[in-house]
């Protein structure tokens, strides 16, 4: 069994409103060295596959496909082997 | 003609448009459950507001993948209007039957509200019974109707005058003010290439008679009931 990480975060220059929103806050807590804030997505999945490599390749298409929007969204794919 | 509502789980202006076109127009409509394959019959489809699948990963995106929506491509690919309004206006897009993607609103809110419009482009399946230039009045209902693309589709858009509507204030001056959610360029509503798939954030149904504040989105229907006319004639 594999297990990945699927991290989707916008590409850069796309608006971010919610990290700005979430900068604006943490200023108000007072954290005035923050710079810039991006927000994204993290999806676990866990998967039966004959390798790490097929495993991967598996992901990287249902990313492509479904989880990331590439207009505006970037994804990087991390793949361990785990326990069932 | 014969027009289809389709419904998605979480639809909720399927029912709107229905009545605008049974009640108020007298057309032949029927709802298409998002499971329904079978397009043949018909010679316009809407894909209605609502939020789909609870706008579940991004607006849109899960209804992209039900089976409907591949029937739908093939629809589009013949060159027959297909209607795409706030939830269905993001499902187009991200079926990539429209450019560019439809973004949270720049102030995070669910904006429902009323708002002006420019007709951008007149001489279009969707605006013809509108003048060129007329400043009309819509009600928005979106929390992700910030439009986004890059600046060659952009480009594109404009050199290929896909742009319908535009956001306003009430002289009809496109401004930062008047584009409540952020879009870019204040894009309100843009149609493809081939000008037979539109998809508008604003809600012409829901300002479709006088008892309900107003009968100017009413008038992007009867553009798509001349156009098909024209075609039968």
């Amino acid at each position: 069994m594999f297990k990945a990480n699927v991290y989707v975060t916008l590409k850069n220059g796309v608006l971010d409103p919610q990290g700005d929103a979430v900068k604006n806050s943490l200023q108000v807590l007072g954290y005035n060295n923050i710079d810039k804030i991006r927000t994204g997505k993290f999806i676990e999945i866990w998967l039966d596959a004959k390798s790490e490599k097929e495993a991967m390749e598996q992901v990287e298409a249902i990313s492509e496909k479904l989880l990331a929007n590439l207009v505006v969204e970037d994804y990087r794919v991390e793949v361990v082997e785990v326990e069932k | 003609m014969n027009f289809a509502v389709v419904v998605f789980p979480g639809s909720n202006a399927d029912k709107d448009c229905y009545h605008v076109l049974k009640n108020v127009l007298n057309e032949s409509v029927e709802y298409v459950w998002h499971q329904d394959t079978d397009l043949d019959k018909y010679d316009l489809v809407i894909l209605p507001g609502g939020a789909s699948y609870g706008d579940y990963l991004r607006a849109g995106a899960i209804a992209r993948f039900s089976p409907v929506v591949d029937s739908l491509v093939n629809f589009a690919d013949q060159g027959k209007l297909v209607l795409g309004i706030g939830n269905g206006f993001q499902v187009l897009s991200e079926a990539r039957l429209l450019p560019g993607v439809l973004l949270k609103n720049k102030n995070l809110k669910f904006i429902c509200d009323t708002t002006y419009l420019k007709v951008v482009q007149q001489d279009t399946a969707f605006t013809n019974n509108f003048k060129e230039n007329e400043v009309v009045k819509m009600p928005i209902a979106h929390g992700y109707g910030n439009y986004f693309c890059d600046e060659s589709t952009l480009k594109e858009l404009k050199d290929n005058k896909q742009i319908l509507f535009t956001y306003c204030d009430d002289n009809g001056e496109v401004s930062p003010e008047a584009n409540l959610n952020g879009s870019l360029n204040n894009i309100a509503g843009i149609v493809n290439k081939n000008g037979n798939v539109f998809g508008m954030m604003p809600h012409p149904e829901r300002h479709a008679e006088d008892i309900l504040g107003g009968t100017d989105g009413l008038k992007v229907f009867t553009s798509m009931i001349n156009r098909l006319e024209e075609v039968r004639v």
